[in-house]
């Protein structure tokens, strides 16, 4: 056992215990709950770098216990699992900055971080499972740990948000847990495998199979909001802008999604997955979501709700990519992971810029936004048109893949789709830049803080910009050898094809 | 074997009787009387078992069984007794009011 | 040197007399009640380590009382299967034994003490024994004990739930002793090795069976024989709700393990497992139902336990059909539901101490104000829910692993059902606690160990995940479950 073989171990500890000792630090101990924090993050950081180098140079990471007999517990870092833990302790280490800037002050905040740490770890411990009983573990409890933050607030409305949350998000992981102890009673083993490990029963027991695959894929589609397991999303937004930010935007419903990934390429297998006829419903679910999403987001004048719908109908954009079949869209599916990731951050950020320093909540009341707040203003407008796919952000990237890849794969449907949700989006997206871009500002806002410098607090201002800079530069130099996409390149051809 | 079957008869018959009483009195002086008299009922069953092939000794064995079981029976309806006329004191009536009545 | 010493003293002995000469110097020595209880309960706790200690080195083993073989003297009998529930026994009573120091008033602790290291030793002789009239004694010993304890409050309720639960223990000690005095008739021993050998279908086999299983069915609160659970558990003083949620509901499915295991077995068929499975499974949802509805804590609580006794008998039914996997979700879920509920008792406690009551609504943001008994209560529930990581996970993982191994549908869906209703309750309460409420309440202090305790049976609940394939190799020593579901 060479240090390589602990790293996984130590990536997950490395967020998990700060939480546990934040959680016994008193209010007042901000300094010392602040560099907890910050070194977690930095040495999460710095292993995961570590591990990046190594997986591209061919390393492996992983490290097994056992858990029951012929069932181990396995964290293993290959390219598509760093993929992921690379998303989240980037995207924790930035939202952290801004949770610190929006709860200053605020009661238990050492219960918030607490809890918010321990939903990185469940993150980050489901991006490393290398087979599916680990990844159901972190997963649960990541479901867990999410509850606390959503009824942070302790009033009547987040107790029920919470309550709602809990009733999808378990009935999801009771049928994952079914699908699961099917699986392995059928096969005896839950590793995940490149091109899949059911090939073996797929005689005898395709028709299990068939549900197995409902199943799996109706647990984890609870947490990536599929259309009709979406309705807990919207409600959880009244949660602190950070959680919002963070967690549903990206860790919690990534984790559906990623899930989902698994699933089909590693659990099944595509060629598997298709030849059962699994992925064209799948595609079609997966249309629907975003239509669906798109069009209530259109109705809705809360703005985090309006993002909320919005998140529904684009994380099935990653379910599409790979519903697809074949290799472009793949890409274009797992490289929406970040792209999403950073974009939505992006617009949770701004949303609670908004509401923080001027008591802004709804989309109605931000007429002439952009003149107090500039350039949270600049960074909300790079993530909505991202989101609708204008060049040369990110969001495009991804629809540039998907739809090459429903023309190699000979599903024309999809590029209507796609045109069909890019006019939705805009039609949602629009609205609020040309509100806040070009009507006068009212005389007053709702409940306005002035800081002596700025638009708002510096530590609420920078990370929306850097996660903007992310967003445009990911598509500026998607070509880059160091780009997200180069990454995915690596994946696809190393683990998936 | 004939007496003694009659003996194991009774002995089931007294089972039974208390068992029927201990179901349908409310009064906890005679439930708790229906539960003595069902340990009676067992206590002769024991014994009269106990001879099992006629002309031999008595197994000694259930005969020391019934020792405990009396000794047993008497700390139990003890303590039964206390808890009758605390309730009896606190509520104004030896019975069992039950919780979801309230 | 030391390890022979450990190996040959008979600590199976000590387990019994320790706590009962405790019992009788806590009486004559009221002024050091407490510190000779705890300190007794902690020393069992070693001697269960010793006894693990004789158990890996030698195997299962007896120890004849007296020098006495069976069928004139009396047997201590040690497997794999008595350990595990020794060993359980002396962490709650530890963990019951450290709360109860600080949770009853003087005058309450005078007679807990004596009585609790009856009840103790009671326990201990249970686990320890080896032969069905054994069986009887120490269930009389374990019921008359818990009933004078769950009375110690002597409150209406208190006294009320106490006899409700004194009738029935006794009826069910009798319905069990008749079932006794037929197998003794008919089979001329009560030792269960002899038994087991000798054991034929006749009439007589077959009514014992029904009336010691009626009676054994009666004290472990199968649903529909579970009314008098929720009024005695509730109105219990806090650690004494623990106990008998813990311990004493398992010591009597313990028993009956063992019968159906080495004796009733030949009698066995298929309609027993329905009948275990249907009583079981109603159990579950019903129990679950019920306490979702409830509105005071100790109730729900309460409630939960009729479902989970629901689970071990759906384990029960899969183990007999004969699923060998089965046999380690039932330990599984008799552990963790063991550990956890006795920490959701004892933080009930709490908050009843915290508040002065335990309406739900009204729990006014214990998350912040005692925030590790909230943990406590959170742990706990994760395990009673069935979540990852926990003990519950292991055996609800292995009980839907049997259940498809059997294409069991029915208990596989009631299982997970079962899951999402307890969910349902846990949550319930965890929500209102960070909610404020409207009522103004006063609030006690509560003594850190009181919060402590609970705290780490939770944890040891949540512990037993991780230590699956260790603890199975004890459990399995002496091969406690037979040949029964050996080979699949």
């Amino acid at each position: 056992m060479s240090f390589n073989t602990y790293i996984p171990l130590f990536v997950v500890l490395s967020s998990f215990l700060p939480a546990l000792i934040i959680f016994r630090l008193s209010e007042k101990q901000h300094t010392l709950r602040t560099l907890l924090n910050l070194s977690g993050i930095f040495i999460t950081l710095v292993l995961v770098i570590w591990m990046f180098v190594g997986v591209y140079y061919g390393e492996h990471y992983e490290i097994r216990f056992a858990l029951i007999q012929n069932l181990d517990i396995s964290l293993r870092a290959g390219p598509f699992a760093l993929f992921f833990t690379g998303l989240s302790s980037v995207l924790w280490f930035i939202t952290t900055i801004y949770a610190i800037g929006y709860l200053e002050g605020s009661a238990h905040s050492s219960r918030f971080f607490g809890f918010f740490n321990l939903c990185i770890t469940a993150t980050i411990g489901i991006a490393l499972s290398g087979n599916l009983i680990t990844f159901l573990l972190f997963y649960e409890i990541l479901t867990l740990s999410a509850y606390p933050l959503i009824i942070h607030r302790g009033t009547e409305e987040s107790r029920l948000a919470g309550s709602r949350y809990l009733l999808y998000t378990l009935i999801g992981g009771a049928l994952l847990l079914l699908g699961t102890v099917w699986l392995y009673t059928l096969t005896g083993t839950l590793e995940f495998t490149p091109k899949g490990f059911v090939q073996t029963i797929l005689q005898e027991h395709s028709s299990a199979l068939v549900i197995i695959f409902i199943l799996l894929i109706a647990g984890f589609g609870v947490k990536a909001a599929l259309f009709p397991l979406h309705g807990w999303l919207p409600q959880a937004m009244v949660a602190p802008a950070p959680v919002s930010a963070l967690l549903h935007a990206v860790a919690v419903v990534k984790a559906g999604a990623f899930g989902i990934v698994r699933v089909v390429y590693e659990v099944y297998g595509l060629e598997t997955a298709a030849f059962l006829g699994l992925t064209t419903p799948l595609a079609v679910i997966a249309s629907i979501t975003i239509i669906y999403g798109s069009l209530r987001a259109l109705f809705q004048d809360n703005l985090k709700r309006r993002l909320a719908f919005s998140t529904i109908s684009q994380v099935s954009y990653i379910i599409l990519g790979i519903a697809i079949v074949g290799p472009i869209a793949t890409t274009g599916g797992i490289i929406h992971l970040v792209h999403q990731g950073v974009m939505k951050i992006t617009l949770f950020f701004g949303a609670g810029n908004f509401a923080e320093t001027l008591g802004v909540y709804q989309v109605s009341q931000m007429n002439g936004i952009a003149k107090r707040m500039p350039w949270t203003m600049v960074s909300f407008t790079i993530g909505a048109l991202g989101m609708i796919g204008i060049p040369p952000i990110a969001g495009f990237i991804t629809k540039w893949y998907l739809g090459l890849g429903a023309l190699e794969s000979g599903q024309g449907w999809v590029i209507a789709v796609l045109a069909a949700s890019s006019l939705l989006n805009a039609g949602y997206f629009l609205p609020i830049l040309y509100r806040a871009w070009f009507l006068a500002p009212p005389k007053s806002w709702p409940d306005e803080h002035n800081f002596s410098k700025g638009e708002t607090k510096l530590s609420l201002l920078w990370p929306p910009l850097i996660t903007a800079f992310f967003a445009l530069s990911f598509g500026l130099f998607a070509a880059s050898p160091w780009s997200p996409l180069a990454w995915v390149h690596l994946i696809t051809q190393r683990e998936f094809f | 074997m004939s007496t003694l079957f009659f003996y194991a008869v009774a002995g089931i018959g007294l089972f039974c009787t208390g068992l029927y009483t201990l179901i349908v009195q409310a009064h906890l002086l005679r439930k708790l009387l229906a539960i003595n008299i069902m340990g009676s009922g067992v206590f002769l069953l024991l014994v009269s078992l106990s001879m099992r092939t006629a002309g031999t000794q008595p197994d000694p064995v259930p005969h020391a069984m019934v020792i405990t079981g009396i000794v047993v029976a008497i700390s139990a309806t003890a303590l039964a007794l206390v808890f009758m006329i605390k309730i009896a004191l606190k509520t104004g009536k030896a019975e069992l009011s039950s919780l979801e009545e309230k | 040197m030391y390890l022979k010493l450990v190996l040959a003293t008979p600590w199976e002995v000590f387990l019994i007399l320790l706590p009962i000469l405790g019992g009788l110097f806590s009486f004559l020595l009221p002024k050091f009640n407490k510190a000779i209880g705890i300190s007794t309960l902690i020393l069992t706790l070693f001697f269960v380590v010793f006894i693990a200690l004789k158990l890996r080195t030698q195997g299962a083993f007896y120890h004849l009382v007296g020098g006495w073989d069976a069928p004139l003297g009396i047997n201590l009998y040690i497997d794999g299967l008595s350990l595990v529930m020794l060993g359980l026994t002396a962490l709650i009573g530890v963990g019951a034994s450290v709360y109860a120091g600080k949770y009853f008033t003087q005058t309450q602790s005078l007679w807990f003490w004596p009585i609790w290291l009856f009840l103790i030793a009671g326990i201990n002789a249970l686990f320890l024994s080896q032969d069905i009239f054994n069986f009887y004694v120490t269930l009389e010993l374990i019921g008359l004990a818990s009933a004078a304890l769950t009375a110690l409050s002597n409150t209406k309720e208190a006294l009320t739930g106490a006899m409700r639960y004194l009738l029935v223990t006794l009826l069910g000690s009798l319905a069990y002793l008749l079932g006794v005095a037929l197998l003794y008739h008919g089979f001329g021993s009560v030792d269960i090795a002899i038994l087991s050998n000798t054991i034929e279908s006749t009439p007589a086999a077959w009514a014992a069976m029904g009336l010691m299983s009626a009676g054994l069915l009666l004290k472990s609160a199968l649903f529909p024989l579970h009314f008098w659970l929720p009024p005695a558990h509730a109105s219990a003083p806090a650690p004494i709700s623990a106990v008998l949620s813990a311990l004493i509901i398992k010591a009597s499915i313990y028993i009956q393990l063992r019968l159906w295991i080495s004796l009733f077995f030949p009698l066995h068929n298929f309609y027993f497992e329905i009948f275990f499975a249907v009583l079981g499974s109603i159990a579950v949802l019903w129990g679950s139902v019920q306490a979702l509805v409830q509105t005071r804590l100790k109730l729900l609580i309460a409630y939960s336990t009729v479902a989970q006794v629901g689970y071990l008998f759906l384990a029960f039914s899969l183990a007999l059909g004969g699923v060998s996997v089965a046999w380690s979700a039932l330990i599984y879920l008799m552990l963790s539901h063991a550990l956890a509920k006795s920490a959701l008792f004892l933080v009930a406690g709490n908050l009843l101490h915290f508040h002065g009551h335990d309406r739900i609504i009204d729990l006014d943001r214990i998350a912040q104000r005692l925030p590790l008994s909230t943990a406590a209560f959170a742990l706990a529930g994760v395990s009673i829910i069935g979540l990852p990581l926990s003990g519950g996970f292991i055996g609800k993982w292995f009980l839907l692993e049997a259940s498809l191994a059997d294409n069991n549908w029915g208990i596989t869906a009631v299982v997970l059902l079962g899951g999402l209703l307890a969910a349902g309750y846990i949550f319930k309460v965890l929500g209102f606690t960070f909610t404020k409420t409207t009522r103004t309440q006063k609030a006690q202090n509560i003594p850190l160990s009181m919060e402590l305790v609970p705290l780490c049976l939770a944890i040891m609940a949540i512990l037993t995940g991780f230590f699956a394939t260790p603890l199975l190799s004890l459990i399995h020593i002496g091969n406690p479950f037979g040949n029964i579901g050996a080979a699949p």
